[in-house]
């Protein structure tokens, strides 16, 4: 049982990794992107190849895998960004097939037995899965930092303006086509880094894990968490990922075939966009221009009681 | 006075259909220009060509003695950079955040700016001046009434302090009593701020009685042209727009 909960957290980091690469191309910036599983395939990819056939380290892919992932976000985002909604939804649903079917030409039957990644000496094995959990979380926390610094920088305002009115954003000096691409590039490199994490833990690359149901489940996680809000969004990895080791955990794997999930997903997503279509916890609150300093949002931070009473008086 | 925005023979077309075919004209600097017409005149698509949203299939156009936009092969500006060189455009219909408070539009209004000082130095003064927007500064935009959605539009374009103000049909959808007082602030606008401003109206009277010139534009052509009142007192403007 403990070491369920133990996947269910090493899986819930590497999809809120990744759905906060997908939160940065569809909530902060708008954008219906349906290719996240294609991402995740080339920075899976990327560590395999680094680390099986050149030998190389793990933290050596990481970088590898995320400007991998971001080039080719960039060489497809130039054509279809131009597209919109829909769209734009139907070009990368294509896009992210042409990736696997790639990945299943080069290598059918995928990478196997690639070699264990290392931090200062110590091996981190399948098996020993809090390791694991600490270094996946590790770096949900780093990108989670990064992103909601994003969010209320000058470049997330734009992503924020060019998802709220297009016209309107351009008249006020956005160049909506740079900042459409950044935001995608710098999702599709963090996919790449998910991908890459994934593979330290299996050890294993197939393209058959890399299917248009993965960017379906990423999607799910923003939309079910909360466009645009990277707390939401870490918490919807956890509900999906639970959701999906349901049948396992409560040890009907024979009564409940595993294609229930598929239909849990699609009545969650039903579900939430009858009663709640911003999400379990909504958009973040934008703060751009917060006259607080840097010093004073960390103290805010800490002293939770004391913000409440603020936000009150306003 | 010198001539800020120069209109030189544009043609537009939507597929086969042309929706401004030779026009010409030229706004001077610190003056009060409107443009009047019939729904389908293509007022709103002058304005459009002029921030670059829509493309010229011949002619050109001048901000500032410099060309800005022109036909395809020369290569024109993009909108954002149009709006770099001082060019604002209040879009019809005001395309405002609406999910963003007032506050939030106004910062985004001033995107281009990068001193926050100065930014917070421009929210008061626009907080004086639409005192209704400093009273609802926390509030939603989509809560907003129309008139005080279309004053939010115009502070939101004046934050990036513009030489030259587009307006498109400020006073679409509002009372009578709204679109006069939207009509004042453009004018303090103008006569305080030193801001040029270009609007496109259909209510002629209002438009044409706070311009120093005007032109008006019938099927995708400039048929008429002169002072403001001049204008009001044309028998063809009298006739199909005033209603007299």
């Amino acid at each position: 049982m403990l070491n369920f909960f133990q996947l269910i957290l090493i899986y819930a980091g590497i999809y809120a990794v990744m759905a906060i690469g997908q939160n940065c191309i569809t909530g902060y910036t708008g954008m219906l992107s349906l290719c996240h599983a294609g991402f995740f395939c080339i920075g899976s990819y990327a560590t395999a190849i680094i680390c099986k056939t050149f030998g190389l380290s793990f933290w050596i892919s990481l970088p590898v895998a995320a400007i991998a992932a971001g080039l080719v976000g960039l060489l497809i985002g130039i054509p279809t960004l131009r597209l919109k909604g829909d769209y734009l939804c139907i070009a990368t649903l294509g896009l992210g097939e042409i990736i696997r079917n790639i990945a299943t030409n080069i290598n059918p039957v995928g990478y196997n037995s690639i070699p264990r990644a290392t931090l200062f000496g110590y091996q981190f094995a399948s098996r020993n899965k809090l390791a694991f959990i600490i270094l996946i979380w590790a770096f949900v926390l780093v990108f989670y930092i990064l992103f909601q610094q994003l969010a209320h920088s000058r470049l997330g305002r734009a992503m924020i303006a060019v998802r709220e009115d297009e016209v309107a954003a351009q008249s006020n000096g956005i160049n909506v086509t740079k900042y459409k691409i950044s935001s995608f590039v710098l999702g599709a490199a963090v996919g790449g880094i998910a991908g890459c994490l994934q593979t330290a833990y299996t050890l294993t690359v197939q393209p058959g894990s890399y299917t248009f149901m993965v960017s379906v489940m990423v999607l799910c996680t923003v939309v079910l968490g909360g466009m645009g809000n990277a707390k939401a969004v870490i918490l919807g990895a956890f509900i999906i990922q639970f959701i999906s080791y349901l049948p396992q955990l409560t040890g009907l794997t024979n009564v409940i075939p595993a294609q229930a999930k598929q239909l849990i997903y699609g009545l969650l997503l039903v579900v939430m966009m009858l009663c709640r279509p911003q999400g379990i916890l909504g958009r973040d609150k934008y703060r751009y221009g917060d006259p607080r300093t840097r010093m004073e949002k960390f103290r805010d931070f800490f002293a939770r009681p004391k913000k409440k009473a603020k936000g009150g008086e306003v | 006075m010198a001539e800020i925005l120069k209109i030189n023979d544009i043609s537009v077309s939507y597929g086969s259909i042309r929706a401004l075919s030779n026009v010409s004209m030229s706004v001077d600097e610190g003056a009060v220009v409107s443009l009047i017409g019939a729904n389908g005149a293509g007022k709103s698509t002058l304005l459009k060509a002029i921030v670059g949203l829509e493309p010229l299939k011949n002619g050109s156009i001048s901000f500032d003695g410099e060309v800005i936009a022109q036909t395809k092969h020369h290569g024109s500006l993009s909108t954002d950079l149009i709006a770099r060189r001082g060019i604002a455009l209040v879009p019809e219909g005001r395309h405002v955040f609406a999910d963003m408070t007032v506050e939030e539009n106004l910062d985004m209004g001033a995107f281009m700016v990068r001193d926050q000082e100065l930014i917070n130095k421009r929210k008061e003064e626009m907080y004086e001046f639409f005192p209704i927007l400093g009273a609802r500064k926390k509030q939603k935009t989509r809560s907003l009434s129309g008139g005080e959605q279309q004053m939010m539009a115009i502070a939101r374009a004046l934050m990036s302090s513009p030489r030259l103000l587009l307006l498109d049909e400020p006073g679409l959808g509002l009372a009578p009593l709204v679109v006069q007082d939207i009509f004042n602030k453009i004018r303090i606008i103008n006569q305080e701020n030193k801001v040029t401003v270009f609007l496109v109206e259909q209510n002629a009277r209002l438009a044409l009685r706070s311009s120093s010139y005007g032109y008006v534009l019938e099927n995708g052509k400039i048929v008429l042209e002169d002072k403001g009142e001049a204008l009001l007192m044309n028998e063809r403007v009298q006739k199909a727009y005033l209603g007299a």
